[in-house]
């Protein structure tokens, strides 16, 4: 692709619009001429940190609980209004942050903005749909805890982030969820919602200064003076010692595997090199050698790949296989034996480019849609990385070199002290 | 979608649909080959998705990692899907990079390998995919539910196959399969994206005018006459779990029939609207549709939701339930049926039909951004009606009646044209904890 394609596509500080407002809201927005639609989406500093302990899945009931009905309207009322029109809007927790995304027609953009803003702030959480959206936590956190992949995940998570939200499941547990009160959730959103670091992206059929100035008009009046400030989060430490945990569930079939450590977060500097050494051992093609060596070549598992998860006070670097039980150590032996050879020796030259490749190249893709130009501009804002982060990213991709990615490997990648964990039928 | 396409068919038979779309210097290249599950005799079912991954182990010319590598390194993205009708390949990759896509997909229309040695590789690997589906209540439930609402026709097997077939079935098998049914005359090429349309289809001529046109035989289903249904079936799977699911399955029209399209909007106000997209566009929510109000409002169930596939022949309409902690299936059940009966004795508003379909066109609007879904949706409906299927798709749904809703769901939905199977958890649990 030449340079002024890539310019056209890739969202840069000349063509998106970001202005933080008096309260403390910044807005991100981009026009897309081509489009008949609009995505809003964006997040507030609401997120499962501030769950009490035995209260798990606290911001998250909440943030599900605020299309339940506001002063204005009742639950049937708002969703008749945005399914009418064609829209969508919802809300979801996630440690940090709550989270919401919404689309619309063109012409649907204030109906949107207006619902946005009324079910932020003037919720009234009514204590049937409560109790309603209760009994549906629970079936689904029922249907979680027989899930062979997610309860790999929450053992796996726990492990390496212990005593820290992030080893903590955001939609709690059914006990916990069970016990959070009406009054408990209210007091949430009164303590933890407010302007104050929110950020809200709008892309699509809108011009970006109409765009800012509807943004106002819905949320720049909203003050929240005593919004709870986060708390400080503890240090993350890597396992000192290895961990192999197996998770018995009766009926099941098949084993997801999940095995790995600590990675680094999203802002750190070693976040790229071991973001391109992850796509070489785990990702690229048919998910990289973990997958050449546990799918194509051993025909073991249908997925096997490996994934790092940067966030902002850090991450997890993991490689995940789902296998017959009989086949388990078989595969564990593999990936440990790939992960050896990943820390022992430096990727060649030729890996390397074809990564490089792949990331710059994918970006028009990943950009093509309102909903994707919205993520990008959420992640830039998320992490702080910059409005002119993609237009300088090809250049930051390429000066990426092998001894780096081994570099940065070694110091996070420790198969000795790993956290391997196992769901599904009995061991063998 | 007014926008043009040129349409040819070659002399060998293949067909080909282009659409030119500027907007980002993206290409998407789908070949649709008029294959499926519905294609499998007894003892070979799961061969078609089985082939559809051999289909990325190799060619002489294209070795199989050669051909990975190749898309990833461009920053493409590709893939393929089997279905009850059909198999697709897509690739979409920067516009500079598509005669990569247009090479291999006309070469592995003949020449794919099938090396013995990743037949027997692939063999585990689709039996992993299957393990894993196995884990899922809701595929067991549904495996049941299929194979009872049908008695002779190949639709009553799951696409990925039964697993002793899996186990038993020959490199043979598949090549023979692959070589009976991979040929330009039972495939279409749907291209949209930054191309020159006229430049493209004279690409395409010459990676395609050495391929003849090859005698199709006559298709298993064809063979397999579905009686009517007799009666309704009621079954029950039994499994881990602590919840409850239930899935009522009535016998739908085939996607050319002209009830579909009254159909599709009885699914919408049961269930919510759903879209053709395939790639991006998200969803509505359900929560004003009929059944929400009647089941989760109402605390007998605590979601619900609805599938009509569009197919060649008759094939199910699904719905399911996954039932309140605090209620009995039955209890539920009779609550869906009060709905049907709902729409047989009430006249649905017009306000209703028209809300069904500003949803539709809104979902058309977001799907239409993707360069990929654009170019899925040029072939798709060509694989059980014509493209025009697509084209008039609103304009059906548009020109649907009260009076047509309140035949249709006298004559359709009624028991003897159902399966109602639910899912009843053992409530065993491992506690999570080593035995």
């Amino acid at each position: 692709m030449n340079d002024s394609n890539y310019f056209r596509l890739v969202p840069g500080p000349d063509d998106t619009l970001r202005e933080t407002l008096p309260n403390g809201i910044t807005v991100l927005a981009r026009h897309n001429p081509e489009s008949l639609s609009v995505v809003v989406s964006g997040y507030l500093t609401a997120g499962s940190l501030f769950d009490p302990l035995d209260r798990l899945g606290l911001a998250h009931f909440t943030a599900l609980s605020l299309m339940r009905g506001t002063w204005q309207h009742d639950f049937q009322a708002i969703y008749d209004t945005l399914e009418s029109a064609g829209a969508s809007l919802g809300y979801a927790a996630s440690v940090h942050h709550v989270g919401f995304g919404g689309r619309a027609l063109a012409e649907d953009l204030p109906l949107l903005l207006s619902l946005l803003a009324e079910t932020l702030r003037s919720p009234v959480f009514p204590a049937e749909e409560i109790e309603r959206l209760r009994a549906q936590l629970l079936t689904g956190l029922a249907i979680r805890d027989q899930d062979t992949a997610d309860r790999a995940e929450m053992a796996f998570e726990e492990i390496i982030f212990p005593g820290h939200p992030y080893g903590r499941p955001t939609d709690g547990t059914q006990e916990s969820v069970a016990n959070i009160t009406r009054d408990e959730i209210e007091d949430f959103h009164r303590r933890c919602y407010g302007p104050n670091g929110m950020v809200i992206v709008v892309v699509g059929a809108v011009e970006e200064k109409e765009a800012l100035d509807m943004v106002v008009n819905a949320l720049g009046d909203w003050k929240h003076p005593a919004q709870a400030t986060p708390p400080p989060l503890p240090e993350l430490r890597p396992l000192e010692n290895p961990v192999r945990r197996h998770i018995f569930l009766p009926g099941k079939v098949q084993t997801d595997l999940i095995m790995g450590c600590l990675g680094p977060g999203r802002t750190s500097p070693d976040y790229l090199a071991a973001s391109l050494g992850n796509d070489i051992l785990g990702q690229f093609g048919m998910m990289g050698r973990i997958g050449e060596v546990v799918r194509e070549q051993e025909g073991l598992a249908y997925d096997a790949s490996a994934s790092l998860n940067g966030w902002i006070a850090g991450g997890s670097w993991e490689i995940s296989a789902g296998v017959h039980p009989e086949h388990l150590e078989r595969a564990i032996d593999l990936i440990l034996k790939e992960v050896r050879r990943f820390i022992a020796e430096p990727v060649t030259p030729e890996e390397l480019a074809d990564s490089q490749a792949s990331y710059i190249g994918r970006l028009p893709l990943t950009l093509e849609s309102n909903a994707g130009v919205a993520h990008a501009l959420l992640k830039l804002e998320r992490f702080q990385l910059g409005l002119d982060y993609y237009r300088k990213y090809p250049g930051m991709v390429k000066s990426v070199t092998p001894e780096q990615i081994l570099e940065v490997a070694r110091r996070y990648l420790q198969p000795e002290h790993f956290a391997i964990v196992s769901a599904g039928p009995a061991l063998e | 979608m007014s926008d043009p396409t040129l349409k040819v068919q070659l002399s060998n038979g293949l067909t080909v649909h282009l659409k030119e779309i500027h907007t980002a210097p993206l290409i998407s290249h789908w070949i649709w080959y008029r294959v499926g599950s519905r294609d499998e005799p007894a003892g070979l079912t799961g061969v078609s998705h089985w082939v559809e991954h051999m289909q990325f182990k190799g060619t002489p010319r294209y070795p199989a990692t050669v051909l990975d590598r190749a898309i990833s390194r461009e920053g493409g993205m590709w893939n393929a899907f089997t279905y009850l009708d059909w198999t697709t390949y897509f690739e979409t990759l920067p516009a500079d990079k598509i005669s990569l896509a247009l090479e291999l997909e006309a070469d592995r229309m003949v020449n794919s390998l099938f090396d013995p040695e990743e037949v027997e590789s692939e063999r585990t690997v689709i039996l992993a995919e299957r393990e894993g589906h196995e884990n899922e209540p809701l595929f067991r439930l549904g495996e049941a539910v299929q194979t009872a609402s049908f008695r002779v026709h190949p639709y009553r097997h799951e696409i990925i196959g039964d697993k002793e077939d899996l186990r038993r079935m020959t490199r043979d098998d598949l090549y023979r399969h692959y070589r009976t049914y991979y040929n330009p005359n039972n495939a279409l090429i749907a291209m949209a994206g930054d191309f020159e349309a006229e430049a493209m289809l004279q690409r395409l001529q010459e990676l395609y005018a050495p391929l003849s046109a090859v005698p199709l035989p006559e298709r298993v289903a064809a063979a397999c006459v579905e009686p009517p249904p007799q009666g309704e079936q009621q079954l029950e799977v039994t499994g881990p779990g602590q919840t409850t699911y239930i899935q009522i399955s009535y016998r739908s029209p085939a996607a050319a029939h002209p009830d579909f399209a009254t159909f599709t909007i009885i699914d919408s106000l049961l269930t919510g609207p759903s879209s053709l997209n395939m790639f991006g566009g998200g969803g509505i929510s359900n929560k004003t549709s009929r059944l929400y109000r009647a089941l989760v409002d109402r605390e007998l169930a605590v979601s619900v939701g609805g599938s009509l596939q569009a197919t060649l022949d008759p094939f199910l309409y699904d719905t399911i339930i996954t039932v309140h902690p605090q209620r009995t299936p039955q209890e539920t059940l009779a609550a869906y049926d009060a709905q049907i009966r709902r729409l047989q004795e009430e006249w649905v508003s017009s306000d209703e039909i028209a809300r069904a379909i500003k949803q539709a066109r809104a979902l058309f609007a977001y799907g239409s951004e993707n360069i990929t879904n654009q170019a899925f949706w040029l072939g798709y409906a060509e694989m059980f009606a014509s493209y025009d299927w697509f084209t008039g798709y609103l304009e059906n749904l548009s020109r649907v009646t009260p009076d047509e809703i309140m035949r249709v769901a006298q004559t359709a939905f009624l028991a003897q044209n159902r399966v109602v199977g639910v899912y009843l958890p053992d409530r065993s649990d491992g506690g999570g904890k080593e035995p």
